[in-house]
C-alpha cells in the first residue's frame, strides 16, 4: 500500500515543473522509435503464431458437423480482437519494453546520471519518464493493430494451407456478425495497458537503490507488477465496458 | 565563496551529519576528507541541493540557496558544475553530446557556438578525436575527463567533485587531481572536492575540512594537517605506510 501511494506521488511529479515542449517532442520521437519500431518484428511473429494456433485449436474442438466452418473464423476474430491482441501482446510488451525501461532507469539511478540531471535543475522524473509514457500510449495501440492483423493473417494462412477452412469461408466468418465496438474496446484496453506498463516499469526503475544486483531486482519487479496490473485492469475493463 | 551554516541531516533516525559549518574559498580547491561512511557525499549533496538538509543553510556568495525561491535556485544551478564518482555520463549520448548537454538545457546559444565551446573544453581536459565515441567505448580515466569537461562547459563559478580519482590507477589519479587544481586556478572557481585519498590531500588540498562520523573535527591547510593534534585526524592521515615513514623521518 505504501508502494501504491509512492506510485501516485511519482505520477504527480511527472506533470509538474516540465521542460519545454520542443525538448519533449524530440524525446518522444526517440522513445517511439525505441519502443515501437524495435518491437514490431517480435509482436508480428508472436501474433502470427498465436493466430495460427487459435485457428487449429478452434477447428479441432468443433467436432459437430452441424456447425458451419465459417464459425471457426468468427471465433478466431473475437478472440484475437478482444483478448489475444491487446492482452497477450501486453505481456510481451511488459517483458520487452517494460524491462528495458526499468533496467535503463535503474542503471541511470545507480550511476548517478539522474543526480547529474537534477544538479542541472532538470525535473529528472518528468524529463526521463514522461516521454516513455507518451511514446507507449502512441506506439502500443499501433502494435496491437499490427498484432491483430498478423494473428488473423496467421489463422487465414494455416486454415487454407492445412485445409481446415477455405479462404472464402474464413473471410465470410470474419465478417459474420461483426460489431466494430470490439475494435474500440481493444484500443481502449491498449491505451490502459500501455499506461500501466510504462508508468509502473519506470516507477520501479527510477526508485532503484544500491547496485547492479538491485537493478536486476527492479527489472524483474517491473515485469511482474506490470503483468499483474494488466491482468487486473483487463478484468475490470471487461466488467466496465461490456455493460452497455 | 560558499558558506555552510549548521548543516544537519538524519536518515530514518540515523544521524549522518550534525551541525557542520564552514567556508569554501573562491579560486581554491577546498577538500572535504574523512574515511568511508562519514557523510562526505551526503554533505556534498546537501550543498548542491540533491538532498535537503534537516537544518542549516547553504550560501552561494551570500545568496541563501536553501531558502531561495525557484528563480534564484535556477540561477545558482546554472553556475554549478559537478563531477560524479563514476563520471555519470549519459550512456545514450556520445561524448560530444554529453558535454554539450548543459548548454542545450541551460542556454540559448546557437549550435556553432556550442560546438566550439565543447571542443575547447574537451581540449582543455586533454581529449581530442573522441567526440563521437560512446561512454561505453572509453576508459575510466577518459570518462572522468569527459565528466570534468561537462562540468566546466557552462563556465561554472562553483565546481563539485565527489571522489574524482576513485577507481583510477595512481598515475591517472594524479593527472585528474592536477587537472582539477589547474582549472580551479585558471578560471577562478570555488571548487569543493570530496576525497579519502591522502595523495590528493597533499597534492591539491588548499583548504581542508576533516569529517569524522558526521562531525567536523578539524579545518586547515595541507601544511598544517601533519601537526593537527587531533587523534582521529592523525589516525586518518597516517593510516598509510608512506605517510607513517614520512612522519618517523620528521
Ligand atoms: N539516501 C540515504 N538513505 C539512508 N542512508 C543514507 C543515504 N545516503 C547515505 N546514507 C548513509 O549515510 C552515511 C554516510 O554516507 P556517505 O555520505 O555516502 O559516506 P561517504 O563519506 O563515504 O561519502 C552512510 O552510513 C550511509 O549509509
Ligand atoms: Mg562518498
Amino acid at each position: 500500500m505504501k508502494g501504491f501511494g509512492q506510485y501516485m506521488i511519482f505520477l504527480g511529479t511527472l506533470v509538474v515543473r516540465r521542460e519545454s515542449f520542443k525538448t519533449y517532442y524530440k524525446l518522444i520521437i526517440e522513445e517511439s522509435v525505441q519502443i515501437g519500431v524495435k518491437s514490431v518484428a517480435l509482436v508480428a511473429l508472436v501474433a502470427t503464431f498465436i493466430g495460427a494456433v487459435t485457428t487449429v485449436q478452434t477447428a479441432y474442438n468443433m467436432v459437430s458437423p452441424l456447425i458451419p466452418k465459417y464459425i471457426i473464423a468468427q471465433v478466431v476474430r473475437e478472440m484475437v480482437v478482444l483478448e489475444l491482441a491487446p492482452t497477450i501482446m501486453a505481456i510481451i510488451f511488459a517483458g520487452k519494453v517494460g524491462s528495458s525501461m526499468a533496467g535503463g532507469l535503474g542503471t541511470m539511478r545507480i550511476t548517478e546520471q539522474i543526480d547529474a540531471l537534477e544538479v542541472m535543475g532538470i525535473n529528472s522524473a518528468s524529463y526521463l519518464v514522461l516521454p516513455k509514457i507518451v511514446a507507449s500510449l502512441i506506439m502500443y495501440p499501433l502494435l496491437v493493430i499490427v498484432a491483430g492483423f498478423c494473428a488473423i493473417l496467421g489463422g487465414y494462412l494455416v486454415g487454407s494451407i492445412a485445409g481446415i477452412i477455405s479462404p472464402t469461408d474464413f473471410i465470410y466468418g470474419l465478417r459474420f456478425y461483426f460489431d466494430s465496438y470490439a475494435i474500440t474496446f481493444a484500443l481502449i484496453k491498449a491505451l490502459a495497458f500501455a499506461f500501466l506498463i510504462s508508468s509502473i516499469s519506470s516507477f520501479k526503475g527510477y526508485y532503484t537503490q544500491g547496485g547492479a544486483l538491485e537493478v536486476g531486482i527492479s527489472t524483474t519487479a517491473a515485469v511482474t507488477s506490470s503483468i499483474m496490473a494488466v491482468l487486473i485492469a483487463d478484468y475490470l475493463l471487461a466488467q466496465l465496458l461490456y455493460v452497455r | 565563496m560558499i558558506k555552510i551554516k549548521n548543516i544537519s541531516k538524519s536518515f530514518t533516525g540515523k544521524i549522518v551529519l550534525e551541525g557542520i559549518s564552514g567556508e569554501f574559498d573562491k579560486g581554491k580547491t577546498n577538500l572535504i576528507i574523512g574515511s568511508s561512511g562519514t557523510g562526505k557525499s551526503v554533505l556534498l549533496k546537501c550543498i548542491v541541493g540533491l538532498i535537503t538538509p534537516d537544518e542549516g543553510n547553504v550560501f552561494y556568495d551570500l545568496r541563501n540557496f536553501t531558502e531561495a525561491d525557484k528563480e534564484i535556485k535556477a540561477e545558482i544551478r546554472r553556475e554549478i558544475g559537478m563531477l560524479f564518482q563514476g563520471g555519470a555520463l549519459f550512456d545514450s549520448k556520445n561524448v560530444e553530446k554529453n558535454v554539450m548537454f548543459p548548454l542545450d538545457i541551460l542556454t540559448t546559444m546557437p549550435y556553432e557556438q556550442k560546438i566550439e565551446r565543447v571542443n575547447f573544453c574537451l581540449q582543455r581536459v586533454g581529449l581530442e578525436n573522441v567526440n563521437k565515441k560512446m561512454p561505453s567505448e572509453i576508459s575510466g580515466g577518459m570518462k572522468k575527463r569527459v565528466g570534468i569537461a561537462r562540468a566546466i562547459v557552462n563556465n561554472p563559478n562553483y565546481l563539485f567533485c565527489d571522489e574524482p580519482n576513485s577507481g583510477l590507477d595512481p598515475q591517472t589519479s594524479i593527472l585528474i587531481d592536477d587537472l582539477i587544481g589547474e582549472i580551479t586556478h585558471e578560471f577562478n572557481i570555488t571548487t569543493v572536492v570530496v576525497t579519502h585519498d591522502m595523495n590528493s590531500v597533499m597534492g591539491i588540498g588548499e583548504k581542508i575540512m576533516f569529517l569524522y562520523k558526521g562531525h567536523k573535527l578539524w579545518e586547515g591547510s595541507s601544511q598544517e594537517i601533519m601537526h593537527s593534534g587531533v587523534k582521529e585526524l592523525d589516525d586518518f592521515v597516517f593510516s598509510n605506510k608512506v605517510m607513517q615513514n614520512l612522519k618517523e623521518r620528521l
